[in-house]
């Protein structure tokens, strides 16, 4: 048994506990430790990673519970290994962000905190499919406790409202796990969810379609999609906002990874059959997030809608089921959570010079007398819209590229939305920064805090920026071949 | 000559495998006796020290017997893994009711001697009644199960509710002994036998007889009756009330003790005896199964009353049950068993918080004692807040493996339509397990000073609720709520101690 994934996994979990019994003053510490050892040993892996194999590297593999066949089996490979740098580096971000403050009981605010990164951390790393349905629950848990005690004026309520619908989504989830376990074990002898075994007894198209079906409603929800996105404007609006920045950067990635990991490999007759209904989903909260981006004039809103419109991006290209469409979309998440988490801490530093309000008309003229802030607002305005040159320009080339290939009418459309991204992020920017002054607005430069956390975090924007191939190089053969994971076919 | 000395002999009893019974039935006697002392000390304290020392015994005698499978008494109970992974579970309910019960009214209203006396003997009626192998044994040990509880439910005599809710319970419970009765002597009108084995063995040779109007009229009143007992729904209705009205420990005794022994006899009747006949309940039991389901859980949406709240879920965890009981296959069984042990743990925890909080706020068990519990008592709202996420299936507790396998077992069976009804139940169960949460984590507790309460029956209002009593709930009832806290977590990550346990049980029965 190879230990080292699973003592990153856990060393979250770990230190929240510990930190139940530190003084409560040390408690943001011990957090802020445990989520550095984490990011440090993702950049390990980043760095130790054989970025010329597919197969799955650091494998760890157990029988948790015999009598379900649930293996306690953990791997990285191309799919998830940026997506776990991306949890790691976020967290680590966003718990510096959170140690600044003051929180109240803040033993059980970081308890919470790492109980989440765990579990986010497992269901990446998760090659069981029982395992990945435990931990992509378990999420849910401490999100549900971080909005609701530390939430907004309507907290109550809107965790209630994100938990039931991500709930009704998850336990669909189930009831499709456990479905494709036992399905799958019907012809041989053993019952396994382990990913690597599901994929050898692929299941009759009529099975796959519903079980397909009940997974996209898990992940759809997570995202949030168009039409199930009900949840999230109350969410959005009542979560902290270092919870609300790793919701929206990390959490939306892990389901929309679920399709890759998930959905294409294990069902691909369903994932033919229902490629076009995706692709118009898809479309849809791309034009919709759009729209409402462009309308709402809540800063927070205009974040929250527009990372509709991404995830939209990133399932066009999970769903042109080509290796560009899949690469770009493994590159666009990791970009989008990469420029999402500092565009919500700097909606709170605007908020914060404009006498606590996050609409965007008591914002304007924020730009006179912070030279810096505004110019780390517009090198991430320019990524969200995936301005040529930024890692988010390739990212989202890649996925038009693949869509292209499979549904040329859906890519002419879809490309309109780099557009509107232009439109609602430059909106941003101006109405916030330029603009007649704001009532209330006292202009002034960000201040330690906001520098140690937001300055590492666009210079990480840049780097990418100028070497996307480092994030495509090593995601490319576990896409396009080498092994079977992904069940890519390329449609005519 | 030996046929001779045999016939005086009787047959042969193996006392070892009849020795957790013996236990407690002794225990009982003894516990009568010492409740008539006058020492005051010896019956507050000695009188549940012995019962719990009694039930310990009988446990470990149960483990003791652990691989045995043998007919005792001449085949009227059956020695195994069934009959003792339930009979640990009895004891371990019966244990945590009597230190929810030391110290608190009902025993003291009652007489030590007589409630402690009661609670032991419905324990030996539930083990008589899974380790029934014969339809006269079975009736006999839902009777003994039965008529202590009735009593038990009125203890606290001066409460009206209380005695409201046996009365209750005795009518709606007779009733469903008699249903049951008169299903069972049908049964045996049927097949002429009734030994469950003969029984299925009449029913694998007779090829018309599942058929026979008397053997579907018995099958249909046995459920009816059993129905009763497990509170399934439609005939539930009797569960809120009583369990709301009952002393907290009797009802915590209840909700568990009770129907994992209603279960345990079901899973004997149906899928060994009857098992047969399974086209004729099998539907019956899947339709029943999947409107428990919802009547439970849409009936707790709006209770305030924890332990109203409680019941419904209570009605709405037997529907999930049932269904394992239902595909009538191995894994069926042994989900059931689990999920049994599952929600054992699950509701004590949770009533352990109830029966604290009982006595700390003036407010009883509405959910507006809760207020601010993680605040001011960690060692109390941790405790109920893992016992609602497990309750909900959240994973990391033994409720989502419980459902898991449940799911697990009805799907290898073909009963996708049920495991998709278990699914829906737990999403409407989130309304209601989530407002607990939020009542101790998400909504303040009221922090006014104590108010001296101007004559001590008069009613509190709502929102003086934070330690107006100024009353903290004593030791053992929070040692109960923690352990079994903990107990629901250990269990939901690592549970092959207890899956090996059910295995050995589904292995005894038999089945595919």
């Amino acid at each position: 048994m190879k230990l080292d994934l699973s003592i990153m996994l856990f060393i979250p979990l770990a230190f929240g506990v510990i930190g139940l019994f530190v003084p409560e003053r040390a408690a943001a510490k011990v957090a802020l430790l445990s989520t550095f050892l984490v990011a440090a040993y993702a950049v390990l892996y980043v760095v130790d990673f054989n970025s010329s194999s597919g197969a799955l590297q650091h494998v760890t593999d157990e029988t948790w519970i015999a009598e379900l066949g649930i293996h306690y089996k953990l791997g990285l490979d191309g799919l998830n290994l940026f997506l776990v740098l991306l949890t790691g580096i976020l967290w680590f971000a966003c718990t510096l962000w959170a140690g600044f403050q003051e929180w109240e009981k803040p033993r059980y605010f970081y308890l919470h905190l790492g109980i989440a990164e765990t579990a986010v951390l497992g269901a990446l790393l998760a090659q069981d499919l029982a395992l990945f349905v435990v931990f992509f629950d378990l999420m849910l848990v401490p999100f549900f406790f971080l909005t609701g005690i530390w939430g907004g004026a309507k907290r109550v309520q809107a965790t209630m409202k994100l938990v039931i619908y991500t709930l009704v989504g998850s336990l669909l989830m189930l009831t499709a796990a456990v479905a494709t376990g036992v399905l799958a074990a019907a012809g041989s002898a053993d019952l396994s969810f382990a990913f690597s075994d599901l994929a050898q007894h692929p299941l009759a198209s009529s099975s796959q379609e519903w079980i397909f079906l009940f997974f996209a409603a898990a992940f759809l929800v997570k995202m949030p999609a168009f039409p199930l996105h009900g949840w999230m404007p109350d969410g959005y609006r009542n979560m902290p906002l270092p919870v609300l920045a790793l919701f929206s950067a990390v959490l939306s990635k892990v389901a929309a990874y679920g399709f890759l990991r998930i959905c294409l490999p294990l069902f691909p007759d369903a994932t033919q059959h229902f490629q076009t209904l995706m692709l118009l989903l898809a479309l849809a909260s791309i034009i919709y997030g759009s729209a409402m981006a462009f309308t709402t004039t809540e800063a927070r809103l205009v974040l929250g809608y527009s990372s509709v419109a991404q995830l939209g991006f990133i399932t066009l290209g999970i769903f042109a089921l080509n290796s560009q469409g899949a690469q770009g979309a493994i590159l666009q998440a990791f970009n989008h959570g990469l420029v999402v988490a500092p565009a919500f801490f700097i909606v709170a530093l605007l908020a914060d010079r404009s006498g606590g309000s996050e609409d965007i008309r008591d914002m304007g003229g924020i730009a006179t007398r912070a030279p810096v802030l505004a110019t780390l607002f517009l090198i991430v305005t320019f990524a969200t819209l995936a301005m040529p040159g930024s890692s988010n320009f390739a990212g989202e080339f890649l996925i038009l590229l693949g869509v292209f290939q499979s549904k040329i009418a859906i890519a002419i459309i879809a490309s309109t939305g780099v557009v509107l991204a232009a439109v609602y992020a430059l909106r941003l920017f101006i109405v916030t920064m330029h603009n007649r002054t704001g009532p209330r607005v006292e202009s002034r430069e960000l201040g330690v805090r906001d520098g140690l956390v937001l300055v590492p975090l666009v210079l990480a924007i840049l780097a990418i920026a100028l070497y996307p191939q480092f994030a495509l190089k090593r995601s490319e053969p576990t896409v396009t071949g080498g092994t079977p994971t992904l069940a890519l076919k390329a449609t005519p | 000559m030996i046929a001779a000395a045999a016939k005086i002999a009787g047959p042969h009893i193996d006392w070892a495998g009849l020795s957790p019974l013996v236990a407690v039935f002794a225990g009982a006697l003894l516990v009568l006796m010492l409740g008539l002392a006058r020492s005051r000390a010896l019956r507050e304290t000695v009188v549940p020290a012995l019962s719990v020392v009694t039930l310990l015994v009988a446990g470990a005698l149960a483990v003791g017997q652990w691989g045995e499978r043998t007919d005792l008494i001449a085949g009227a109970l059956r020695l195994d893994e069934l009959t003792l992974v339930l009979t640990v579970l009895f004891c371990v309910a019966g244990i945590a009711a009597i230190l929810l019960s030391w110290r608190h009214v009902a025993p003291r209203e009652a007489a030590h001697g007589e409630y402690h006396a009661l609670l032991l003997t419905s324990i030996a009626g539930m083990i008589v009644l899974v380790a029934a192998q014969n339809l006269v044994t079975v009736f006999l040990g839902l009777e003994l199960l039965s008529i202590p509880l009735y009593v038990l439910c009125a203890t606290e005599m001066r409460r009206a509710s209380s005695l409201e809710s046996g009365l209750k319970y005795l009518v709606v419970g007779s009733l469903g002994s008699a249903t049951f009765l008169y299903g069972l002597a049908f049964l045996y009108g049927a097949t002429g036998t009734t030994d469950f084995g003969a029984i299925a063995q009449v029913l694998a040779d007779g090829g018309d007889l599942v058929t026979d109007p008397l053997l579907l009229t018995g099958i249909g009143l046995s459920i009816v009756g059993l129905a009763f007992k497990a509170s399934v729904a439609p005939f539930h209705q009797w569960t809120p009330d009583v369990y709301e009205g009952a002393p907290t420990p009797i009802t915590a005794f209840m909700a568990v003790a009770t129907k994992a022994a209603a279960f345990g006899v079901m899973l004997r009747l149906f899928d060994v005896a009857l098992i047969g006949a399974s086209v004729d309940w099998a539907p019956a039991l899947a339709t029943l199964a999947a409107a428990t389901i919802i009547v439970g859980n849409v009936g707790a949406l709006g209770q305030s009353s924890l332990k109203r709240m409680l019941a419904y879920s209570s009605v709405a965890q037997a529907g999930y049950m049932l269904a394992g009981v239902v595909v009538a296959s191995r894994l069926g069984l042994q989900a059931t068993v689990f999920y049994l042990c599952v929600y054992l743990v699950m509701n004590l925890a949770a009533f352990a918080v109830i029966v604290a909080r009982e006595r700390e706020t003036p407010l009883g068990d509405d959910i507006a004692s809760l207020n601010g519990l993680g605040t001011s008592r960690p060692l109390l709202a941790w405790p109920m807040t893992i016992a609602m996420l497990a309750l909900a299936g959240f994973p990391a507790t033994a409720g989502f493996i419980g459902k898991f396998y449940l799911i697990d077992a009805a799907v290898d069976e073909g009963y996708t339509w049920l495991a998709v009804f278990i699914v829906v139940g737990s999403m409407i169960s989130l309304g209601y397990y989530l407002r607990v949460i939020a009542a101790i984590w998400m909504t303040p507790g009221a922090r006014t000073a104590p108010v001296p309460i101007a004559g001590a029956d008069t009613p509190l209002l709502a929102g003086g609720a934070e330690e107006a009593t100024g009353l903290r709930a004593q030791g053992e009832v929070v040692a109960v709520a923690v352990v079994f806290g903990v107990l629901t977590v250990v269990l939901g990550v690592v549970p092959s101690p207890l899956f090996n346990a059910v295995r050995d049980a589904g292995a005894a029965l038999g089945l595919l």
